[in-house]
């Protein structure tokens, strides 16, 4: 299918595939699995059609894919794939070597349930079992979303010399068709000026890659790649910033809905956030003073914006559409980690909801929220709900 | 071509760290310097990325990549896009990888880089195991060869990667060794000058790894060509069979008894591997009166 840049229905697939379109990447290795797989059929079908400018390559396997990726983009290119849950875990060797290159791959992943057993559903297990492997990670709750972040997503790589990832919920988000404004390649190109690298794989400049280093010089290079993560909070923000003053859309590196005075704070990611945001309506009709944090940028955390956020609340409930047997809710254990040591740290209760494409319903975080604020002391664990 | 005139390009730096006496060293720079300066490498984890260097320093005086051990053929493929999609067609991306780089854990990835017929040029620098490790069976070890992972000798047969990779139909899959350098050097120049997925094996035994003195190694290729065990020949576009080298002329038993690796195996072992040479040989011969060179056929 395709569509002229103007309002028009997507999912998530296809407004992902848009915004790689719209970025102009010249090298496209790419895998199929399900729920990813319209990605890849949109992109193909662009190229194809003579719409998109770019190398495309359908190696064996999500594993060739990303290693055809990092040296596509150390030789200069601009790169993207997309994935999915199991073909995220076959990459993760490589994930690390991407980052370690410094290469700003930007790619699209759809939370899928992590096999075994077999299963299709929503869950962020899958990125999230990701976190330290040195991408910039971001979780979107809609179309548009999908496609406003690959975007920024490349601004973000490209400057902080890291690659980075979107994440979109199987299904819910993947697959909704929903209204999207494409914006037009004009402003994207002013938004995104072509790839332009400092260092280059090629024969006219005689650099090299890999090569076995020291002690010394490896503990540098991950100091190097720490030092970039710090810088991303405050790149993403701007690269936010500057597309909302381009397209009069902006997301935040977190959002804040309905905080004013909140007393329990909801924090969540991805596709829960509609519906957490219904709860909050709900709950903030029926006299409790609740709101939403949703987190969008999740590697690195946005430390301060998020110790803001969260001061004066006394409850925080988080949500984890995903589970780490023996530790819980991945956002949960962040967000602990962040807030200790914190003046009048809220109290911060984990709830595993919606694990395994579990439905999560508006009235049942109500409820969750409801029961946070009841506890007298909140469960060191994170609680199946 | 004299293989004086041949350098015009050295590319390989002295003081490089091959082990002495190592003729993957010798093989390299031939390659090296027919291949030119306008020439990416990938090198994945091998005796020969020890050869290319710790930084800051380089062995090769070329641009190196060094991916993750099974990803030479993908990791290749996605910098020959790359280039290609930023005008320099004209350079050549070379692999250079071992035989458990290439046979074994990266055999996936040749596979479908030889699927899609990237234009790659890929050098199996074949010591037949994991000798960078300490000599380890690799699927390239032959028959009754004793390594670390196989004390007693190998259980089963080498693979024949050329035989595999020509089923794939690439342009190109020839086997040459640095005993007979002319021979390897016209096939690297005739490599080259195509396009699309074209491999090279070279033979290279290790002197360490296969119980070898350290002067024997270009005498012990030879005899390898000699006795039949590694054969010189081509295969082009999958069909044409060209047999090149000497012919077998000598009982593998001259080429065992010089190596440490089978210095446990008994006569009837030694027959048994005759008659798989020999078996081996036959079948080769077959196939290249059977199907005439791409170029001769009418």
């Amino acid at each position: 299918m395709s569509a002229a840049p103007g309002r028009t229905l997507l999912t998530g697939n296809h407004a992902a595939a848009w915004g790689a379109r719209l970025a102009r990447p010249k090298v496209v290795p790419v895998y199929p699995i399900t729920p990813q797989t319209p990605v890849l059929e949109l992109l193909t079908e662009f190229q194809a059609a003579g719409e998109m400018d770019a190398e495309f390559l359908t190696p064996e396997s999500e594993h060739s894919v990303m290693a055809a990726c990092i040296p596509a983009s150390l030789a200069g290119a601009r790169v993207f794939t997309a994935t999915a849950s199991q073909g995220l875990m076959l990459m993760h060797e490589l994930l690390h070597y991407a980052s370690g290159a410094r290469a700003p791959i930007v790619m699209a992943n759809v939370n899928r349930t992590v096999a075994s057993p077999w299963a299709f559903w929503p869950d962020q297990t899958d990125s999230l079992a990701q976190r330290d492997t040195g991408w910039v990670q971001f979780y979107v709750e809609s179309a548009q979303e999908a496609l406003d972040t690959v975007l920024q997503a490349y601004r973000v790589a490209e400057q902080a010399s890291l690659p980075a990832m979107i994440n979109l919920d199987a299904f819910y988000v993947s697959h909704a068709l929903e209204p999207v404004r494409i914006p037009a390649q004009e402003i994207v190109d002013a938004y995104l000026p072509a790839y332009a690298p400092e260092h280059l794989l090629d024969p006219e400049r005689g650099e090299s890659w890999g090569n076995v280093v020291s002690q010394e010089m490896y503990a540098r290079h991950r100091r190097g790649l720490g030092e970039a993560m710090e810088r991303v909070p405050a790149l993403a923000a701007a690269a936010d910033r500057e597309w909302r003053e381009r397209t009069g859309r902006g997301w935040g590196v977190i959002e804040r809905y309905r905080c004013e005075g909140a007393q329990a704070l909801v924090v969540t990611m991805g596709s829960m956030c509609g519906t957490a945001r219904e709860a909050v309506d709900e709950l903030r009709e029926s006299g409790v003073a609740a709101g939403l944090v949703k987190v969008r940028l999740f590697r690195p955390l946005p430390a301060a914006e998020l110790r803001a956020a969260l001061a004066g609340a006394r409850d925080v409930l988080v949500l984890d559409r995903n589970y780490s047997p023996g530790a819980g809710g991945v956002l949960h254990q962040e967000l602990k980690s962040l807030l200790y040591g914190m003046a009048g740290a809220p109290r911060v209760h984990g709830s595993l909801a919606g694990v395994g494409g579990l439905n999560v319903p508006p009235a049942k975080i109500a409820e969750l929220v409801r029961r946070a604020a009841a506890e007298s002391e909140p469960k060191r664990e994170a609680a199946w709900a | 071509m004299g293989v004086r005139e041949s350098m015009k390009d050295d590319l390989l730096c002295s003081g490089h760290v091959a082990c002495p006496g190592c003729i993957e060293a010798l093989s390299l720079r031939r390659v090296l310097s027919l291949l030119g300066p306008d020439t990416v490498a990938v090198i994945p984890p091998s005796c020969l990325a020890i050869i290319a260097g710790a930084q800051p320093l380089s062995g090769l005086k070329i641009p190196v990549y060094q991916p993750a051990l099974e990803t030479s053929a993908a990791s290749a493929s996605g910098l020959r896009r790359a280039l290609d999609a930023r005008g320099k067609k004209d350079t050549q991306v070379v692999v250079f990888a071992g035989d458990g780089g290439t046979y074994d854990i990266g055999f996936q990835s040749l596979s479908s880089a030889a699927e899609r017929n990237e234009n790659l040029l890929y050098f199996c620098f074949d010591n037949e195991g994991y000798m960078n490790t300490g000599a380890q069976k690799s699927s390239s070890t032959p028959h009754y060869a004793r390594t670390g992972s196989t004390p007693a000798g190998k259980a089963s047969r080498k693979k024949n990667l050329t035989e595999i990779m020509a089923a794939h139909e690439i342009p190109y899959a020839a086997t040459a060794c640095a005993g007979f350098l002319p021979d390897l050097m016209r096939k690297v120049e005739k490599a080259r000058g195509m396009r699309g997925l074209r491999l090279i094996t070279l033979l290279v035994p290790c002197l360490d790894g296969w119980g070898v003195p350290e002067d024997q190694g270009v005498a012990l290729a030879r005899l390898a060509v000699e006795t039949g065990v590694f054969p010189l020949y081509e295969v082009e576009d999958g069909r044409g069979y060209t047999l090149g080298g000497p012919p077998k002329s000598r009982p593998v038993r001259e080429y065992l008894e010089k190596q440490g690796r089978y210095s446990a195996i008994d006569e009837a072992t030694v027959e048994a591997l005759q008659a798989e040479v020999d078996d081996a040989w036959a079948r080769l011969v077959e196939r290249t009166s059977k199907a005439a060179p791409a170029s001769a056929s009418s």
